[in-house]
């Protein structure tokens, strides 16, 4: 595999000593996501597809831990855990079967297990990248508790390869529940937000929530008497296809997802009061994430989001027209740090640029 | 500046009692939980509010002069050790709960508040801060993101920098830093990772956001012995492999169980080379179950006995051992050093059985406690500081321990940070360019390098100096180390 990588190294040096952009490319399945995502056509801009480096490195389930290079298929890695009854407990959206473990990583999404599970960078463990010099470096590691030098692989997880570019990826792994139940009962938006930040401060297995047209969803998981016992204490009628509902959350393929309008991703306070945005609402994470399909101005959704204590993202655009920033603007303190750290990591400017904000 | 005219600026604003410079006031200063390393600070600053903070900041920016944060003091890799010619700023004015918000399951709180305090006001809500270093009753939640600070339960719920969701900082520049959210994410690069374990390198932490969990209906825990170290490994491996994360899962030793059996009376079996402690919590049905699992692992695995908690009583009584450990190491021998390094579980009995060769070696007894279930490992090393060279052979043979968890694939240090204690053997563990980065990190941050500097990320000089060799997974770098 060192002849990829040499490659990649030449590709990164080629790039830096034109001072042009280098668009790191997995699946190409989040090439809506950010600014300026796919090919733009600016001069010397060259793409680098990762899909070369992949397969396992190393798997041992007993230790919870799988190392992966990064151009390997989620769905590949998904298959391999299975096989030994575990996954990968922050549910990452596909969004394509082309996914990439790298772009889940680099793009930090997590999916609906998300509130009570963790986040994707919650599992990194470590990371093997080339930064913008093309020196390979790693950092973290194998084990879960390591605290050798400051945390660059979390830090990795979510930058949008603005910092670099994974080559592999150290993951902690965790065994799949033994049983899994969805449940659905009906109440309004504001019931529902109490019942989710209810339900969380009690030790309860509920490990995914998701609200919508009237419609509390939530899936228990863990021990098979756990699981009775929860349904007992919460009720609500059975869903027959649960594995597929939350399928069709985590990949965006349920009818709310659909709608042709621009898709705002609203992270906040898990217990603020039902926010009055124009448009159609779709809740998970107890509360903490609220999607909006809503033709609504940038700014007025943007404060919205600050005031509920988060921020807000335009997810999709669906469509050219909307020209805000995908990503919620940044202080100019905490701005000055990212220029500064993308400055260390990238100091030509190559690895995606504009991609998560101008100045980056 | 002199220092008579930094004390004089910082006297501008802080009460006399706020702003210590006396050799017998500065003395409770000198070291942390690390005692080998001493030095007094110039000055000791205390300041009582995040204003305070960012003023001192800003006198020692202008003045060039380094800041050094202190906590609690309990760090254990001389974290918080002073700098000669620099302020040491103590956090530990700054302890107020501010906000505990049942609903949203937070905790917003000053950085000197003490770890267990959290949880003692989150209580009646039902609710705790899960990260529980043994600690906890001192050390303060500043320290603990400063050195991401684990505890026996983080297997199953997480260290520090998954438990937190929000930092106030202030940067040497004198800027205020919001990291993080009321929500589970925030745009832009994760500074909250990155803040967590920095070691005060950074910024200084002025106020904390940690997320509370409902406190476990139950729990339960079983002690299982072995007559073979090697068994009590598998047996870990195989509680991991049924599927089964347990709330805890730690190890002790022989001379472990006999150190602590002697003073807590935990009713560990003596016969045993080891015995592990494996824990469950959650519903009621959910550890029933459980522990009827783990007890038919411990008995597929060969333990020579199991024994489950019958009551609270005995279930507190079998961890009091565990937690006694560190005293009973104090009480046979004189002195001892902890080690911290973290190990893939499945090089358990390679490591145990190379340090049993080193302790040979050395002629120097070592205990062995350690959260098995992350194969972070605390080797006390026993030694006597007044017989003259054995800190020295001591050391030497800490050092060996953590190439040796290194080429294991393991890391130098699981949670108690790099501090002044480890900085040599960061040359093993990373290349120069990574080093490198490390600095850029820091440059990011703080670009004149005045916090905490020399501390935590070697100069890539220092390690050429040292001779440090830089040690990988499964190279053997070290034909001087026993093979097995
Ligand atoms: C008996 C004993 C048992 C222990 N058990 C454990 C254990 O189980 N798990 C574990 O992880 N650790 C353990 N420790 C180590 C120690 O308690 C932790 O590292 C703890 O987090 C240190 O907190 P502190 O407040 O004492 O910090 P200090 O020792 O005062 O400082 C530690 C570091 O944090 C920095 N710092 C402190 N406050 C701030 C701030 N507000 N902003 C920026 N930087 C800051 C300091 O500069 C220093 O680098 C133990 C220590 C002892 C003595």
């Amino acid at each position: 595999m060192q002849p990829v990588i040499d490659e990649f190294t030449h590709a990164i040096r080629l790039s830096a000593e034109n001072r042009a952009p280098l668009l790191i490319r997995g699946g190409g399945s989040k090439d809506f996501y950010g600014n300026l995502g796919g090919a733009t056509g600016r001069t010397g801009e060259s793409i680098l597809e990762t899909g070369v480096y992949s397969g396992t490195v190393d798997y041992e389930p007993t230790e919870l831990v799988v190392t992966v290079r990064a151009g390997t298929r989620l769905a590949d890695l998904e298959r391999e855990l299975n096989g030994c009854h575990q996954m990968l407990s922050f549910e990452p959206p596909h969004f394509s079967s082309n996914t990439t473990i790298g772009g889940c990583v680099a793009a930090g999404l997590s999916g609906p297990r998300r509130a009570s599970a963790g986040a994707v960078r919650d599992f990194v463990l470590g990371v093997r990248m080339l930064d913008g010099k093309g020196e390979d470096l790693s950092f973290g590691g194998q084990v879960m508790k390591n605290v050798a030098g400051y945390d660059i692989s979390r830090l990795l997880a979510g930058s949008m390869g603005t910092l670099g570019l994974l080559l592999e990826i150290s993951l902690k792994v965790m065994p799949m529940p033994a049983r899994e139940l969805t449940l659905r009962m009906e109440m309004d938006e504001a019931e529902a937000i109490e019942k989710m930040n209810s339900w969380a401060a009690k030790p309860l297995p509920v490990s995914a929530t998701c609200f919508h047209g009237g419609e509390l969803t939530f899936r228990l998981s863990g021990a098979e008497p756990a699981v009775r016992a929860a349904r007992e204490r919460l009720g609500g009628e059975e869903v027959m296809d649960g594995t597929a509902f939350w399928e069709s959350v985590r990949e965006q393929t349920h009818p709310f997802f659909q709608s042709g309008m621009p898709l705002w991703r609203l992270s906040v306070k898990p217990t603020t009061w039902p926010l009055f945005l124009p448009g159609k609402q779709f809740m998970e994470w107890g509360g903490a994430l609220r999607w909006f399909a809503s033709e609504a101005d940038a700014p007025a959704i943007r404060v919205a989001a600050e005031k509920a204590g988060g921020h807000a993202t335009l997810f999709r655009r669906n469509g050219p027209s909307h020209q805000a920033d995908a990503f919620h603007p940044l202080p100019p303190a905490m701005l000055k740090i990212h220029r500064r750290l993308k400055e260390q990591f990238d100091p030509y400017h190559i690895f995606n640029p504009g991609r998560m904000y101008a100045e980056i | 500046m002199s220092s008579t005219a930094l004390v004089a600026s910082l006297r501008a604003f802080l009460p006399a009692e706020a702003v210590l410079y006396e050799a017998e006031d500065l003395r409770p200063y000198e070291c942390d939980g690390l005692s080998a390393y001493r030095q007094t600070p110039l000055i000791v600053a205390l300041p009582g509010t995040e204003e305070e903070v960012l003023r001192i900041l800003k006198v020692c920016h202008a003045a060039k002069t380094p800041v050094v944060a202190r906590g609690a003091g309990t760090g254990l890799s001389g974290g918080a050790l002073p700098h000669a010619h620099g302020v040491l700023l103590s956090l530990a004015r700054l302890k107020s709960i501010l906000e505990i918000d049942p609903a949203a399951r937070t905790a917003r709180v000053q950085p000197g508040v003490r770890n267990l305090a959290i949880s003692e006001a989150a209580m009646p809500y039902g609710l705790y801060y899960a990260p529980d270093p043994s600690s906890q009753i001192a050390c303060s939640i500043g320290g603990n993101v400063a050195e991401n600070s684990g505890g026996v339960h983080c297997l199953k719920y997480g260290l520090t920098v998954h438990n937190i969701l929000k930092l106030r900082v202030i940067t040497i520049e004198g800027e205020i830093l919001q990291i993080g959210s009321d929500g589970l994410d925030a745009p832009g690069y994760d500074l909250l990772a990155l803040m967590t374990g920095s070691e005060g390198m950074l910024g200084i932490v002025t106020e904390v956001t940690v997320k509370l969990i409902p406190r476990p209906e139950k729990a339960e825990v079983v002690m299982a012995a072995f007559d073979d170290i090697r068994k009590a490994g598998d047996a870990v491996a195989n509680v991991i492999a049924a599927g089964i994360i347990p709330a805890g899962m730690e190890m002790m030793d022989r001379i472990t169980t006999h150190a602590v059996e002697e003073f807590v009376h935990a009713g560990y079996n003596l016969e045993a080379a080891a015995i592990l402690l494996c824990e469950s919590d959650g519903t009621a049905e959910e550890v029933s179950e459980e522990i009827r699992r783990i007890d038919e692992i411990m008995e597929s695995s060969g333990a020579m006995e199991i024994r489950a908690s019958s009551s609270e009583v005995e279930r507190l009584r079998f961890w009091a051992g565990r937690k006694a450990a560190f005293p009973a190491a104090g009480r046979v021998s004189p002195d001892y050093y902890c080690m911290d390094g973290t190990i893939p579980r499945s090089k358990l009995s390679q490591v145990l059985s190379g340090i049993e060769a080193l302790s040979q070696k050395y002629g120097l007894r070592c205990m062995n406690v350690f959260h098995a279930g992350d194969g972070n490992l605390h080797p006390l090393i026993l030694y006597d500081a007044s017989k003259p060279g054995e800190l020295e052979l001591t050391e030497e043979f800490g050092e060996k321990i953590l190439h040796m968890c290194v080429q294991a694939g393991g890391t130098i240090t699981g949670e108690h940070g790099v501090g002044v204690e480890k900085i040599n053997q960061m040359c093993a563990q990373f290349r120069p360019g990574e080093l490198e980065m490390f600095h850029g990190v820091k440059a990011a941050f703080d670009p004149e390098g005045l916090l905490n500097p020399g501390k935590a990320v070697p100069t890539l000089r220092r390690c050429a100096e040292h001779g440090a060799m830089h040690v990988r997974r499964g190279e053997e770098k070290f034909p001087e180390l026993p093979r097995f």
